[in-house]
């Protein structure tokens, strides 16, 4: 039975009950012992649900040790800019254990963060740093969108058998959406279409879904109709999906709250301009955040990230400016 | 250290040392094509730690691997094998010298990130610590690692926790290409760790009964409970840092000076002198460790080149589905 449930509280209800399923799960976290993480330390005790330090090489290190070792470790980073004071551990040693033994181990493991605040955080809370983790080997990067996402893909990443990055939007936190009950997985690697549409293919991850969706309701008022899609999870990234989108449509926006050089829709445009090119009507537009570094001040950071109007200014650009007949 | 275990050590080195220099010969006739880090040398900290270690007890080590590999009982035609490219490598190829995987035998694995598996071992430790059995971790690095940020975090956490973590540090005096002293103003590794209060030991890494002894008294003392230790091994390694460096950054140590701090020599003499085996059975089992290796050598040479299809199927485990 779905039922109303913000982001959060999903994500948190996936790992709950796959604690409760699987004595192997282990949560590491730096605040581990605080107030809101308290039901978790009742339920599985101080040995499962762990306090780490303020050392994040260890922390993601050792998750990796105990996952060669058979338990599935869970790791609480609060912002993904902490993953990057320990880039050996995600990107250079437990992506890498399983091609470099030749299959002998696996690493299970999530390493849970927050990304994307657009509330004056400023340059080291508020990064998008998807594309960085995409193009990993071995790693796996889940981005959900939705309440009832949060929870599946969780779930599906706890129980995925490889290390998976999994970024959870922050202005997204108190999101309310249908969540189902009891055990609810999303299978990596599908995408789901959030809006039908003939006119032009969106796709968007994480809050940009959310703003896609509002562009969407205003280009409907014009007579345009777009259809938006969420990957889900960006590594493994379904392109199957977007393409056979792109085949119906034949117009293609990107739209990435990641710097323009260093987002998934530079990769998706790639894959789409190799392998979809023949079904497109008009040049491939991306709609990302400014290769910059996220400002402070209010007006200059809703200045570096998308919005409805960026976003539905590019639509009316693709199929305002078709270079071959429809 | 008893006669048998005396006879097995004496092989292991034996094994080693005639590995690494057949391997640099293959490496100069460019049968070997990757980067190679050689421990000659250093054969008597591998040998005394490995050799009383269970295959449940996982190791972990760097980039100077091989030795470490063959005293924890991976197969040595396996380990040839993995560092000519070929399938029937303990990887198949895809990890080579600086990633010696063998599970069979707890080598959990190797890394090239100087002190990168330090806190990855912390892990294993802490996974023998919730299954509640008297498994332990051991985790090789050499001294360079010691400055890096990683190294301190994990003695932080291994000592909060008290986890079954034995560090084996080998201090041979050269992080990389550079002296010690240029690095840090600390003269002991077992100093650096102090104020964390766990157990700690410096000691004549070249002397293998030393070694045998100190871990053997750590390894009972890690499987009872008493948390993480720390065994600084001084020791020396005979080779540049890589095979091929001309390592014109160090003095070349004399040959009669070696052949006293040499720890095959040190045990073989000390053997025979125990009565443990006479010289000929050393040098028995010396020209048994020279077969071997050779026959390491013909393995390797006979296995195939591994499939180009085993790319895709290693990035992730399960199905490949997108």
């Amino acid at each position: 039975m779905p039922r109303e449930l913000p982001y959060i509280v999903a994500i948190n209800e996936a790992i709950h009950l796959e604690m409760a399923r699987d004595e192997d799960v282990l949560y590491f976290g730096q605040n581990m012992a605080t107030t809101e993480n308290e039901d978790f330390v009742k339920a599985f005790g101080k040995d499962r649900v762990r306090v780490t330090p303020i050392s994040e090489t260890a922390e993601i290190g050792l998750a990796v040790g105990a996952a060669l070792a058979g338990k599935r470790p869970v790791v609480e980073l609060y912002m993904a800019e902490f993953m990057l004071v320990a880039m050996d551990q995600v990107t250079n040693e437990g992506n890498r254990f399983r091609a470099m033994s030749g299959g002998q181990v696996t690493v299970p493991l999530v390493l849970k963060a927050g990304y994307g605040f657009a509330a004056g955080w400023a340059g080291q809370h508020t990064g998008v740093l998807t594309n960085l983790f995409m193009g990993v080997p071995g790693l796996k990067v889940a981005v959900p969108s939705t309440a009832a996402d949060a929870k599946g893909l969780m779930a599906t990443a706890i129980r995925d058998d490889n290390p998976v990055v999994y970024l959870h939007h922050y202005l997204l936190t108190l999101e309310h959406g249908d969540v189902p009950e009891g055990e609810h997985l999303v299978p990596f690697g599908e995408a789901a279409i959030r809006r039908s549409g003939g006119d032009v293919t969106i796709v968007a991850t994480g809050w940009m879904v959310d703003r896609s969706l509002a562009a969407a309701d205003t280009l409907a008022g014009e007579g345009i109709k777009a259809e938006i899609i969420d990957p889900r999870t960006v590594a493994p990234l379904d392109t199957k999906t977007i393409l056979e989108s792109v085949e119906r449509t034949g117009r293609l926006v990107l739209v990435d709250q990641a710097p323009r050089h260093a987002a998934a829709a530079t990769v998706i445009a790639g894959e789409v301009a190799e392998h979809g090119f023949s079904s497109l009507k008009a040049p491939i537009v991306q709609v990302t955040g400014r290769d910059a570094t996220v400002p402070y001040s209010e007006p200059l950071e809703a200045y570096v990230i998308p919005d409805e109007e960026r976003i539905a200014g590019a639509v009316r650009r693709v199929l305002g400016t078709s270079p071959v007949a429809a | 250290m008893n006669e048998v275990q005396g006879r097995d050590v004496l092989d292991t080195m034996w094994r080693i040392r005639h590995f690494e220099e057949r391997v640099g010969r293959l490496k100069r006739a460019d049968e070997v094509h990757g980067l190679i880090h050689s421990s000659l040398g250093q054969e008597g900290v591998a040998a005394g730690v490995c050799r009383q270690l269970r295959d449940d007890d996982a190791v972990y080590s760097g980039h100077r691997a091989h030795g470490h590999a063959i005293a924890k009982g991976a197969p040595m035609d396996r380990v040839m094998a993995e560092l000519m490219g070929r399938d029937d490598g303990l990887c198949h190829g895809l990890g080579g010298s600086m990633h010696l995987v063998d599970v069979e035998h707890g080598l959990m694995g190797a890394t090239g990130v100087v002190g990168g598996n330090v806190p990855i071992a912390l892990g294993s430790a802490l996974a023998a610590q919730l299954r509640g059995d008297d498994a332990v971790a051991v985790v090789f690095f050499g001294d360079g690692a010691v400055q890096a940020g990683h190294f301190n975090e994990t003695i932080n956490l291994a000592t909060l926790w008290g986890s079954p973590l034995i560090l084996v540090c080998e201090n041979n005096g050269f992080a990389e290409f550079t002296l010690r002293s240029a690095h840090t103003v600390v003269e002991r590794v077992s100093d650096v760790v102090a104020p964390y209060g766990l157990t700690r030991e410096t000691i004549d890494g070249n002397d293998v009964l030393a070694v045998w002894d100190a871990f053997g008294r750590f390894l009972e003392a890690a499987r009872r409970g008493a948390g993480p230790l720390l065994l600084e091994c001084l020791t020396h390694r005979l080779s540049g840092h890589y095979e091929g460096d001309p390592a014109k950054y160090r003095e070349a140590i004399a040959q009669d000076e070696w052949q006293q701090v040499d720890p095959i020599l040190r045990l073989q003499r000390h053997g025979i002198g125990a009565g443990w085996f006479g010289s000929d059975e050393a040098a028995a089992i010396e020209a048994g460790a020279v077969a071997q290796v050779e026959a390491a050598v013909a393995f390797a040479r006979e296995s195939p080149w591994p499939d180009e299809a085993l790319i895709a199927e290693m990035v992730y485990a399960g199905a490949v589905d997108a």
